[in-house]
């Protein structure tokens, strides 16, 4: 399914061994892959492939992250690669929707190659409905992560010093029997499935969530690509961490064109 | 969804899974269960079908894959439409392929004989020149098709020296541009080209955030 750019680093260029993999889940408001845009953009990172897949709709457009007429004429499809050697970073960014009945053979592959390649550990971006929350989760922080128990044994402790919250667990039949208790993610896509499949196959995935709303995602995506940095530090916190993440150039006109002047 | 002049804006769905989908795929799957998905997914599959030089049908090029240096493809009515007018006739070009598919929205026609109505895929040759094929695709092609139509009929071609051309239109609406989309230039051309394609392209590339989806994307 992966499929590297024909770039002078070759097969070097798709080599992530021990390197981390962060994910978006094409969840609500889209804020994973939102962040996922930032970091590619901020950080500046090299497409180093693509995915071939008939799970995802297929789309095409120019270089999303383009900032000069010179490198603007790149063409991007719907998952592509993106690497950072320096600092052990490996992006996936998924564009596009899935195609019905096609998301569990894409989680299925997408594991495998994560095992193939060697990857460190993953962090899925997501986001989960805003009105299904609790009493309980209304107040305080929307940010939640998830930790498989392989990664649990290996990071469990920052978490704790970063005093980050877990998703909760919701009982399965509410009302009825509160004591079974079972993980839900209202509106995060692939994200549960992804989680529980990993914790089977003993892979390290984290999974860092924001519950949000459909609407203007920007800050949502600010937020949550914050959250990530707080714990693997991928550019320098300062107090105002919102201005030193770039904008790509592809977020403009997301809520439709300018005014015709013929109006007024 | 509104935006902060009150127009609407179409937003698709975002969460990937629908909740119920993957509930009812939770449940153990019967025998009857496979069976029906089985019908249904043969129903939906594609079929191309390619008349060959001695004249007979074939449906599998595995062992002659079509040599071809230029390979047009017209998706939907208007691409299609500008195809019949100023370049298809009987003289020069002649047909040597049909896909066969059926979805929700349409059912390709049977006869090779069509009306501009009609929903169908054809390919032609031109006979002056058997490298230059043309594919005229009026029908819908369903998401969960466009990568068996992709497969199926790139898979029986030649791929090296092959040059690939796809005529398509988008409404004017859906183009993001700073600009009101009233004082656009007319004919409104854009195009999307791979880093391969050498030649000289006749009108501007499209820029972000505009993107083409579906089956010219595929």
């Amino acid at each position: 399914m992966f499929v590297p750019c024909e770039r002078g680093g070759g097969s070097a260029s798709s080599d992530f061994k021990g390197f981390t993999l962060l994910v978006p889940a094409v969840s609500v408001g889209n804020v994973g892959q939102l962040a996922i845009d930032l970091v590619i953009s901020t950080l500046n990172m090299t497409k180093v492939g693509y995915f071939y897949t008939d799970c995802l709709v297929p789309m095409v457009g120019n270089n999303p992250y383009a900032t000069a007429e010179e490198n603007s004429v790149e063409l991007s499809i719907n998952a592509e690669v993106y690497s950072l050697p320096s600092k052990k970073l490996v992006v996936l960014q998924i564009r596009s929707p899935f195609i019905k009945n096609k998301y569990r053979p894409f989680c299925q592959t997408l594991l495998s190659w994560v095992k193939s390649s060697k990857c460190a550990r993953v962090v899925l971006l997501s986001s989960s409905h805003a009105y299904q929350r609790n009493d309980e989760q209304l107040l305080g922080t929307p940010l939640r992560y998830l930790l498989t128990p392989d990664l649990e044994k290996a990071v469990g402790g920052l978490m704790q010093e970063l005093k980050w919250k877990e998703m909760e667990k919701v009982a399965a039949y509410p009302g009825i029997n509160d004591s079974e208790k079972v993980l839900h993610i209202p509106g995060g896509g692939i994200t549960k499935l992804l989680f529980t499949e990993s914790c089977s196959k003993g892979i390290q995935m984290a999974v860092l969530l924001k519950f949000c709303s459909e609407g203007d995602n920007i800050p949502d995506a600010f937020a949550l690509v914050n959250y990530l940095n707080e714990w693997l530090q991928i550019i320098k916190s300062e107090v105002n961490t919102s201005s030193q993440w770039k904008i790509p150039s592809s977020w403009r006109l997301l809520f439709g064109n300018g005014l015709p002047p013929a109006l007024f | 969804m509104a935006t902060f002049f009150g127009e609407v804006v179409v937003a698709p769905s975002r969460a990937g899974v629908d909740d119920e989908e993957s509930a009812e795929e939770a449940r153990e799957e019967t025998l009857e269960d496979r069976a029906i998905r089985r019908e249904l997914e043969k129903k939906r599959e594609i079929d191309v079908l390619w008349t060959l030089k001695s004249g007979a049908s074939a449906e599998s090029c595995a062992e002659e894959p079509l040599v071809c240096s230029e390979f047009i493809v017209a998706i939907g009515h208007n691409a299609a439409a500008f195809l019949s007018s100023f370049i298809l006739d009987s003289v020069c070009w002649e047909v040597v392929g049909a896909v066969k598919l059926w979805n929700e929205w349409c059912r390709t026609s049977n006869t090779t004989n069509v009306l501009p109505t009609d929903s169908f895929c054809l390919f032609y040759r031109l006979i002056s020149d058997p490298a230059v094929l043309l594919c005229q695709c009026s029908c819908y092609v369903a998401e969960d098709q466009q990568f068996q139509w992709l497969e199926k009929v790139f898979g029986c071609m030649r791929k090296e020296g092959l040059q690939v051309t796809i005529l398509s239109t988008c409404p004017v609406a859906d183009y993001k541009t700073q600009e009101s989309t009233l004082t656009l230039p007319s004919p409104f051309l854009k195009a999307l080209k791979t880093k391969e394609y050498k030649e000289q392209v006749c009108c501007p590339l499209l820029e972000q955030p505009n993107i083409v989806r579906d089956l010219p994307a595929a």
